[in-house]
């Protein structure tokens, strides 16, 4: 699903940010992407959404080198996976219903579909009475809800959230993972970017640790192993 | 009506707003200008038409003629160009109407005592005739050596040619004006990408190809597009008519008609559909070559 080789990570000229990590995500596993604020998480997921290139080594997703990847290919290997951003990045013009629709829409879903499973999966977050807001009517809770759902519309087969807890309070915080732990149940594997130690400890999954540059893979505890 | 829907929020721009009237002053300027085609193109038929295989031969007073006869000789080169095999009619100009033609100039009081007048034959050629201007020429110099003859190729060549002019001159504006509309839907788009930038992003990582964000786009340059081209063509239309009606009061037979038959109105109202297809596709080209140099 995702191979890293050697990877290395770096801005302009700078220096690297990440070096040599090498990992692999299997298709249905969850892992937790830990570290402290600027270690390069953010980085990481940026590769895996394709919206970064490494500076050196090899990330494969779902059985294609990046590297050679053309331009025209990138919407379609976006369209497999789902992003879940700290900011939520909604459109501000558009409904909830439209933003969670956005996914289908491109992908060229008929409309008559597009609006009976976006209806269905607003329900399923619990925005039933929201379909028509727009998110600057919405709690921060509610627009990250929107977001979640806007990533899993399309079922993909990978979903990255980048610190999806960081603008909820915890109780919320803890409902999102049980919501991503639904969807990982589904199939999809799931990678959630997160400094929040009280989350990872709550919920039992591998973890990707970056420290210092570097990327750690941590196993899960073995009690709940 | 999914074409109608846009994801991105391009009808808010400020950018946006000033382009329909912008287009529609170019098409304004473009529909005028292609009127002026089609008026310079009468001009150019109906000269054509009025002088084609005509030709006029005057023989002067003071012209030999066989035993001092005058009639004679004027009866003699009508003759020789009737028997010609290529002239459909040759008619003598009578003093009356001779005299009727110089009355602009003269006034009704007719010739002054002692003014003699040339004779004129017109002549008409039959259409597909074998024999050539110079043929003829030679033949009526023949029997008349003095005569001299006036085919209107020199008059009608210099009308023409500034009649081509004038098309020419309006297919370089129209030209010009296209090329200012195409700057300016690249300018707008290219404005749009920036001002859009973050939503662009967005609708990327969703999955979006570049060919669907340049749908958006040209969908929005295509409406801006009608919406300013129909302004300026019916603008441009009351405009043709209101100096149709002026021309016509003026009674001037050598200024062109600027009343359009059906088709020239169709022709007309074609540049608004062509100014917006060719915004919507610049819009397009636009999005692409800016999204491709991107990562």
């Amino acid at each position: 699903m995702v191979l890293f080789e050697d990877v290395g990570v770096r801005y302009g000229a700078g220096p690297e940010i990440i070096q040599g990590a090498s990992f692999t995500l299997a298709p249905g596993s969850f892992h937790f992407l830990v570290g402290s604020s600027g270690a390069g998480k953010s980085s990481l997921l940026r590769l895996m959404y394709l919206s970064l290139r490494p500076a050196s080594g090899r990330v494969n997703l779902f059985g294609r080198d990046v590297d050679k990847l053309r331009r025209r290919d990138i919407p379609f290997l976006r369209r497999r996976i789902g992003v879940v951003f700290q900011d939520f990045r909604l459109l501000t013009h558009l409904s909830a219903l439209d933003n969670v629709a956005l996914p289908l829409r491109i992908a060229g879903v008929r409309e008559s579909e597009v609006r009976e499973h976006v209806t269905e999966l607003l329900k399923w977050v619990g925005l039933a009475d929201h379909v028509n807001a727009f998110p600057a009517t919405l709690s921060g809770g509610q627009q990250q809800r929107v977001a979640i759902a806007r990533a899993v519309i399309a079922r993909p087969s990978l979903l990255l959230a980048d610190e999806p807890t960081g603008n909820v309070d915890d109780s919320i915080g803890v409902r999102l993972m049980y919501l991503f732990e639904e969807l990982n149940k589904m199939g999809t594997t799931v990678v959630v970017a997160t400094h929040n130690e009280r989350v990872v400890g709550r919920f039992n999954h591998r973890q990707l640790r970056v420290e210092d540059g570097t990327v750690r893979l941590v196993g899960a505890r073995p009690e709940a192993a | 009506m999914r074409w109608l829907r846009s994801d991105l929020p391009l009808a808010s721009d400020a950018s946006g707003r000033f382009l329909p009237w912008i287009i529609g002053c170019m098409v304004y300027l473009a529909a005028l200008a292609l009127a002026a085609t089609i008026a310079a193109d009468h001009v150019a038929q109906r000269w054509r038409t009025e002088l084609a295989g005509t030709f006029s031969v005057q023989l002067p007073p003071d012209a030999a003629a066989p035993n001092g006869d005058r009639t004679a000789l004027v009866t003699g080169v009508v003759d020789t160009l009737m028997n010609s095999g290529s002239v459909a009619s040759a008619r003598i100009v009578d003093d009356a109407e001779k005299a009727r033609l110089l009355e602009p100039w003269l006034g009704a009081g007719g010739l002054p005592d002692g003014v003699r007048l040339p004779d004129l034959i017109v002549v008409q050629l039959t259409p597909g005739a074998p024999l050539s201007l110079k043929d003829l020429r030679a033949r009526i110099t023949q029997v008349a050596p003095q005569a001299t003859i006036e085919d209107h190729a020199a008059w009608q060549g210099d009308m023409l040619a500034f009649a081509r002019s004038v098309e020419l001159l309006a297919g370089i504006i129209i030209g010009l004006i296209g090329a200012a509309a195409v700057t300016t839907v690249i300018f707008v788009t290219r404005t749009g990408l920036s001002i859009h930038r973050r939503v662009i992003e967005i609708v990327h990582l969703v999955g979006a190809r570049d060919s669907y964000i340049a749908g958006q786009f040209r969908m929005h340059a295509l409406r801006l597009g009608l919406v300013g081209g129909i302004g300026g063509v019916v603008l441009a239309g009351l405009t043709l008519m209101g100096l149709d009606r002026i021309l016509a009061q003026t009674q001037t037979s050598l200024l062109p008609s600027l009343s359009l038959d059906a088709h020239q109105w169709l022709a007309l109202g074609i540049v608004p559909v062509a100014v917006s297809v060719v915004a919507m596709v610049t819009a397009h080209l636009t999005v692409l070559v800016v999204l491709g140099r991107e990562l």
